[in-house]
């Protein structure tokens, strides 16, 4: 077995400890600044009064499902070529976070919908892509826990990651590409944003802190994910032993 | 440093060559499916007869300003939606959503009963990807006169 791998688990594992455990409380307080910014300063929508706040949640956490699973599909591919341990269990661990924020994004989508649209659901492109992102989040899951070997689940899992990869421009583009329910996009596009920049600043700052939401939570898995593959190791014994 | 051995090589092409694989497989089925995909034909598309008759389907557009015709007794609705090139009629019988008004999109679910006239069973409002609070809407208003441009 190459040393080197060990000792960069052991050396994540045993300098993240308090990071992970100060990051949490950071972004605890950065969320309530957000929700805070978006509920009481931002102003509210000329045409939908107040229910479009709910963006502040469903907008950030619909980037992060994809932005989570570019990370999950390209560490996998690592992974795959270069066998770096650190890599399988980023790879794998994006796979629950990637699949809370999917969860999030479809369902403060219907709750926005119902008053919006007069519906919850429509099987149109984007809604229906989004919905197939959660199913690919649930395999790569549902995979990965059915194959004792974890090292050969992995692989298994990346491949299932780099192939889902394609549904990702599918449901970026699926706004431009049919004619669909869901609205265009208001931010990600050439053109100047279309939200008021009253609107639009709580969204980027909401945006920012999912993203170092995310960073907290994949250092804390990643973490549980080194112990798990680690309990029986030498230098993991000794540590804990402390 | 990154090392590229001949072994990692081996495996970036094999998984690119599965990757393409399987692109171009989803890329061709979405070709083939994408008129299925259609979630609504727009006014135009019903014109030039690209939409099936007495069938099922979903049509969106913007209702057409000063269109809008209550019933006094019912819920009856009749209204004009456009795509800024053709004109469809529509009738309807139900509550519309609370974003309904002249001017703003809506997708409905219903039948085509001949080229120009729908019978909506379903009417949805479609929002679109502008945000604004009420102040800066009116100084728009004031200064082009519509608020939606499209």
């Amino acid at each position: 077995m190459n040393i080197s791998k060990i000792a960069n688990l052991k050396f994540f594992y045993t300098n993240t400890r308090k990071i992970s455990y100060y990051m949490s409380f950071f972004v605890m307080i950065l969320f309530i600044i957000g929700i805070y910014w978006g509920l009481f300063i931002a102003p509210e929508d000329y045409l939908q009064g107040d229910s479009y706040r709910i963006m502040y949640m469903h907008v950030p956490a619909a980037w992060l499902s994809l932005q989570t699973y570019m990370v999950m599909a390209i560490t996998g591919f690592i992974a795959l070529v270069w066998k770096i341990k650190i890599m399988e269990i980023i790879s794998i661990q994006c796979a629950p976070i990637g699949a809370l924020f999917t969860i999030i994004a479809l369902v403060t989508g219907m709750v926005w919908g119902k008053p919006t649209w007069g519906t919850y659901w429509v099987w149109d492109a984007r809604l229906t892509s989004e919905l197939i992102l959660l199913f690919l989040y649930i395999g790569v899951m549902v995979l990965y826990a059915s194959i004792n070997d974890k090292r050969q689940a992995v692989k298994i899992t990346s491949l299932l990651a780099i192939i889902g990869l394609i549904n990702i421009p599918i449901i970026h583009y699926s706004v431009e590409w049919w004619n669909t329910l869901h609205q265009g996009p208001t931010v990600t596009k050439f053109d100047k944003p279309s939200a008021h920049t009253t609107m639009l600043y709580p969204l980027l700052y909401m945006f920012i802190v999912f993203n170092i939401y995310f960073i907290t939570v994949i250092i804390k898995r990643v973490r549980l994910g080194i112990y798990a593959r680690e309990k029986n190791s030498k230098w993991m014994e000794e540590y804990t032993d402390d | 440093m990154i090392k590229i051995t001949k072994t990692n090589r081996k495996r970036i092409v094999k998984i690119s060559i599965f990757f393409f694989a399987i692109s171009s497989f989803s890329a061709l089925l979405i070709y083939a499916f994408s008129k299925n995909m259609v979630y609504f034909y727009t006014p135009t598309q019903i014109i030039e007869k690209e939409a099936p008759m007495n069938s099922f389907i979903r049509i969106g557009g913007m209702v057409k300003e000063n269109s809008l015709v209550k019933s006094n007794d019912s819920l009856k609705v009749s209204f004009k939606i456009h795509d800024l090139e053709q004109v469809i009629n529509i009738t309807y019988d139900g509550i519309l959503p609370d974003l309904f008004a002249e001017g703003q999109g809506v997708v409905m679910t219903g039948t085509l009963i001949n080229e120009d006239t729908f019978i909506a069973d379903e009417v949805l409002a479609k929002h679109d990807e502008n945000y604004m609070p009420p102040e800066v809407a009116d100084m728009m208003k004031e200064k082009n006169g519509v608020l939606y441009k499209k």
